[in-house]
């Protein structure tokens, strides 16, 4: 498997990942009006991750196109972060990770923007246009919750806490990332001081993910999304 | 020379095809206005998604195949380019006067306009709105709620 495939799966897991989990909320978000941004956000994640599991097909070479490598591939396979396999919870928790996501992912699109891999550039100069659009969802409802009531506040601060342990991974070498650190931070900590909040202390973060060492509600988010291809291979509309 | 002329000839014919071809869910514009309709080089027509996740872009490009096979241009291929990114700098004038008469604000930099009594006195309701190109707004002076087409 070539670098230029374990990239892209990467990328491409990540948002295939995420957009599934949002899309949960389809139907059972708190107001219209974040049930439709939540499809959205999940809509937009869904075609970034069709483009670079394009790539990683194609950088493969074996046959395996998008959907193949969507459905057809096992847990183990998967190459995403642990943060995007992480249950909704409530509302709250939701926007932390969505918060800490978006955040990192638009850094991580400019950089890839900037790269020779034409394949991967134009994808990600297409994405990063729609990823500000998440960043500043998830920023605006973070500072809302945090910045809200005292029942607000307080679930803000416990999905925060969740979801805080999975930062660590997005910067780990085998993302390519240690050096959107920084900047990462200084964006996370600025909207948390707008929120009221203090930006939670480092701890011991849990990775694993880009190894496809996952946590089990991965599995289970796979279970129902390849469920028709597995039970019905082939199967087409 | 001549097969420039020739070229240029069909590139009028592609494009003067495709200007009737609606969008599937904003179908008071083509997706010549919308600016998806790229460009024709040689036997060519590129494309361009507005949205990587937008659900209408394999309807769009079946109507765009039926279209062309219709007027008997069934030997054009069809190519999907992601870059340069689609933007909605490439809505023609036409366009937005199209979306305007629609009910939908047309993108614009500036302060957004009710699409019904042109007042700029209007406020966001949600930034996603019924399709990934659009946000929801309310009208303070008439009261009218109204989508508008995202700057993108």
């Amino acid at each position: 498997m070539s670098e230029r495939f374990r990239h892209a799966i990467r990328l491409g897991d990540d948002a295939l990942v995420l957009g599934q989990r949002l899309s949960e909320w389809c139907g059972h978000a708190p107001m219209l009006e974040i049930d439709l941004s939540l499809a959205n956000i999940a809509l937009d994640l869904i075609g970034q991750a069709t483009h670079f599991l394009g790539v990683a097909g194609a950088a493969e070479g074996q046959g395996r196109d998008a959907d193949m490598l969507a459905f057809r591939r096992d847990v183990l396979d998967f190459r995403n972060c642990l943060l995007v396999e992480q249950p909704n919870g409530d509302f709250a928790q939701t926007i932390a990770r969505q918060f800490l996501f978006s955040n990192w992912q638009e850094l991580l699109l400019q950089e890839i923007c900037e790269t020779s891999d034409s394949a991967l550039s134009d994808i990600a100069r297409k994405a990063v246009k729609e990823v500000a659009y998440h960043r500043r969802f998830a920023n605006e409802w973070a500072i809302r919750l945090g910045d809200g009531t005292q029942e607000s506040r307080a679930r803000f601060e416990a999905g925060l806490d969740w979801m805080w342990r999975f930062a660590d991974e997005l910067f780990d070498a085998r993302s390519g990332t240690p050096s959107l650190r920084p900047a990462w931070d200084e964006r996370i900590s600025g909207v948390l001081a707008e929120a009221g909040l203090e930006t939670p202390k480092a701890r011991r973060g849990a990775t694993g993910g880009r190894d496809g060492h996952h946590s089990e509600h991965l599995g289970h988010l796979l279970c129902e999304m390849q469920f028709l291809q597995r039970a019905y291979p082939d199967a087409r509309w | 020379m001549v097969a420039t002329d020739r070229e240029a000839a069909l590139r009028d014919r592609v494009f003067e095809t495709l200007s009737r071809v609606a969008d599937p869910e904003i179908p008071c514009v083509s997706v010549v206005d919308l600016g998806i309709v790229r460009d024709v080089r040689g036997d060519t027509v590129i494309i361009t998604p507005t949205y990587t996740g937008c659900p209408a872009t394999a309807a769009i490009e079946r109507d765009i195949r039926a279209a062309l096979d219709g007027a008997g241009l069934g030997d054009i291929r069809i190519e999907t380019a992601l870059s340069p990114p689609w933007t909605t700098d490439w809505i023609s004038k036409e366009g937005h006067d199209k979306l305007r008469a629609y009910g939908v604000a047309p993108p614009s930099r500036n302060a957004v306009q009710c699409p019904r009594c042109a007042s700029a006195h209007t406020e966001e309701i949600s930034r996603f709105g019924s399709t990934p190109c659009k946000s929801l707004h309310r009208c303070l002076d008439c009261g009218e709620p109204f989508d508008r087409f995202k700057c993108h």
